[in-house]
């Protein structure tokens, strides 16, 4: 069905429901690559007063990506909870938006709304939102997970401490986790993407971490962010797995491309929960995904980039995750192309998660071949604290010596607890008190050289493998 | 270094430090990073960022390669601000672009491309392209192609046209913080537009900073090509015979492109 806009003289029309959400999308170079971009600004205005004219329900009557040739799509339509959404059933696109924005969309009523939306409706009202409208509802949605820590209360900022190294050099590691630990980072998770992603190397670098964290006594969750099809031989060997990871995309075919299915999603999610390792709670679920993944793996459908990827939170929700994240500068410019796009994408990614009941966390981060520096990396952390973001990835001094990118460092997050006044998670907080590390204020504490708890972390440290 | 307390004898650090070149222990001024500390990072950034904006200089390129004869391509991508957004023109030639081969087939074609550093094909391109001649007894190679604003996939149409066996792409990795000039390798058995990054053979990681050496790289691109002849196939099948041929510590050097997980492991070719 086409759809049509009498717009200031000139006359626009759109093919089909995606075109309309393409030209509606805030510029970003991924569309224009796939050739779905707006041709001009005005047309991207008359596709935003279409959509904002559309029935939700549009959405529940209209698959983007056919129902028989996509799992994901059977995914979203099969579980979809219409009791949930009749308190919205009768809205438009641009009322939900009004509504989103009112005193009366409350934390408790958003997450009740949760199972009622899809990703495709929460995609489409995030195009007629301006940035703070995507912070201001965001921060209204509660999301509350848990394994050793809790996450998502309100006035907390969780971190995960990404230690990597090159060539996943134990010592290394250790090292780069003590720095992050010494600046109170972790609460969220301390996770390795692997150099080598190997059975026995992510195996090894599980008891690795399990160890340093046993002996550290911290309450937090480990990962090793390798491959779902080598985390189910190493549960079945019984290594100690808090977490299982995976990338996942908004199409059954770009999953292909990351080697996954639902299934075999629900089979390592199975495996994880039966281990019963959490201690204030069982999400063992770590998802990420990121704008460009599907496009990248010709597997969009025709789908614009950023609805595409809110496709992927569906898959994310089946699993009740206890982490998800969008790596959202990683992609590289040819999907995000500078500072201005990365922290839109963030924005939108951070508020569909989040409605959809998500979760959500962000890799605050960029490559060095994007128009984008860490003053971009400042706005956007600050704008995503503001939003009520789950957590957040830090590294040593913000540069990723493996994966060769900057996210940002564990100083950043002392400036946002500091400036926002966000705390880490409670258990890992008591944790950071016990060994020495807050202030009377609630800040962290620059140990002095000679410090019994400095001794003692930098000691155990040295002396790992 | 900072500007207050001098490290004290025994730091703890010096020995973390040792194991990583992460930037540890950079001290606090309040809740920010010391300026020294910022300023280094700052002047690493500006490197990688001038490294994925330098233009190769094909002339010093082609004298360096002598005697050899040189064919001078680009593709389809007018700048570097057009090649970082369209990945896809970086893969296809100019179409002004004058390409034929000679009589009959050749064994290999090496493909020069400045990728995401043209300070690394710059740097380090002739020594290898020199270092794997050195070993080719044997192989029949075709002209050196040297390619600007290239992305891997231009060996493809190259390899083509000029009828080669075996395409070798040299190009320059995407700059990272500690390493801005580090060379990569792509191996394409019976190149042609269309094949998937799987079907490729990788080398990456070949710089000065502790990354692999020319001659490194040139005695495992060498194995590479006779087993690939021989075989009649790169990609997949190839690293896992590579795998059992070499042992273990090897095989990590020779790997096949990965085409998914974009968070973890996208290809950082150009």
């Amino acid at each position: 069905m086409a759809y049509r806009c009498d717009l200031g003289g000139e006359r626009h029309t759109f093919a089909d429901l995606k075109q309309v959400l393409a030209a509606a999308s805030p510029l970003r170079s991924g569309d224009e690559l796939a050739g779905l971009a707006a041709t001009s600004d005005a047309q991207r205005i008359a596709a935003r007063r279409v959509l904002a004219d559309l029935p939700l329900r549009v959405f529940l009557d209209q698959a983007l990506v056919p129902y028989e040739a996509d799992e994901v799509t059977r995914l979203i339509v099969d579980t979809h909870d219409a009791a949930a959404f009749a308190a919205i059933a009768h809205l438009t696109v641009g009322g939900f938006r009004d509504w989103l924005l009112s005193h009366a969309a409350t934390p408790e009523i958003l997450a009740a709304l949760a199972p009622g939306l899809t990703p495709e409706m929460v995609a489409a009202v995030s195009k007629l939102m301006r940035a703070q409208d995507l912070i201001v509802v965001a921060r209204k949605c509660r999301v509350v997970t848990a394994f050793r820590t809790t996450l998502g209360l309100p006035g907390r900022l969780g971190t995960r401490l990404q230690p990597n190294h090159p060539s996943d050099d134990p010592r290394g590691i250790a090292a780069s986790v003590l720095d992050g630990l010494l600046f109170g980072v972790g609460d969220a998770c301390i996770g390795i993407n692997p150099a080598t992603d190997s059975v026995e190397n992510a195996r090894d670098l599980m008891v690795m971490l399990d160890e340093l964290r046993q002996h550290y006594d911290i309450p937090a969750q480990t990962c090793v962010l390798t491959h779902v099809t080598n985390a189910l031989p190493i549960l079945e060997r019984g290594a100690p797995v808090d977490l299982v990871f995976q990338s996942v995309a908004g199409t059954e075919a770009a999953n292909r491309g990351f080697g996954v299915d639902l299934a075999v999603l629900a089979e390592a999610h199975d495996a994880a929960r039966g281990l019963k390792r959490g201690t204030v709670g069982d999400h063992v679920m770590y998802f990420e995904t990121g704008q460009g993944a599907a496009l990248s793996a010709d597997a969009h459908h025709g789908v614009d980039q950023q609805t595409v990827e809110a496709r992927a939170y569906a898959v994310a929700r089946a699993f009740r995750p206890l982490l998800v994240n969008t790596v959202v500068g990683f992609i590289g410019p040819e999907y995000l192309y500078d500072g201005k796009q990365i922290a839109r994408a963030g924005l939108e990614d951070h508020f569909c998660g989040k409605l959809l009941g998500l979760p959500m966390g962000c890799d605050v981060c960029y490559t060095n071949h994007a128009e984008a520096d860490q003053d971009d990396m400042d706005g956007l952390m600050t704008l995503l604290t503001v939003a009520g973001c789950s957590f957040l990835i830090a590294v040593p001094g913000s540069d990723d010596i493996m994966l060769n990118y900057q996210s940002l460092s564990f100083h950043d997050v002392l400036t946002l607890r500091a400036t926002l006044g966000v705390r880490a998670a409670p258990e890992f907080e008591a944790w950071l008190d016990r060994m020495g590390l807050t202030t009377p204020e609630g800040g962290i504490r620059e140990l002095e050289p000679r410090h019994p708890s400095l001794a003692r972390l930098m000691d155990r440290a040295s002396r790992v493998a | 270094m900072s500007d207050d307390a001098p490290v004290p004898a025994g730091d703890r650090w010096a020995t973390l430090r040792a194991a990583t070149s992460a930037r540890i222990g950079l001290g606090r001024r309040g809740d920010a990073m010391p300026l020294d500390a910022v300023l280094d990072f700052q002047l690493a950034h500006a490197k990688a960022r001038d490294a994925v904006h330098a233009a190769l200089d094909t002339e010093a390129l082609a004298a360096a390669l002598q005697p050899h004869s040189v064919l001078q391509v680009r593709s389809a991508a007018p700048d570097r601000a057009t090649y970082l957004r369209r990945p896809d023109l970086g893969r296809i030639l100019d179409p002004d672009t004058p390409l034929r081969g000679g009589a009959g087939l050749v064994d290999l074609v090496f493909v020069v491309g400045d990728g995401l550093s043209a300070i690394a094909v710059q740097a380090q391109a002739a020594p290898l392209v020199q270092a794997c001649l050195a070993r080719l007894d044997g192989v029949s190679v075709g002209p050196i192609v040297v390619a600007c604003q290239a992305r891997v996939a231009l060996g493809d149409p190259i390899g083509q046209a000029l009828g080669a066996r075996l395409c070798a792409v040299l190009i320059g990795e995407r700059p990272g913080l500690s390493v801005a000039d580090s060379l990569g390798i792509y191996l394409t058995h019976a190149p042609r537009p269309g094949r998937r990054d799987s079907e490729r053979n990788c080398i990456s990681n070949i710089h000065g900073r502790g990354g692999l050496s020319p001659e490194r790289a040139a005695d495992t691109l060498v194995w590479l090509v006779r087993e690939a002849l021989r075989r009649g196939v790169t990609g997949v099948a190839l690293k896992e015979s590579a795998a059992l041929a070499t042992g273990p510590s090897k095989a990590p050097a020779i790997s096949p492109v990965a085409n998914g997980d974009p968070p973890a492991s996208e290809p950082t070719e150009g």
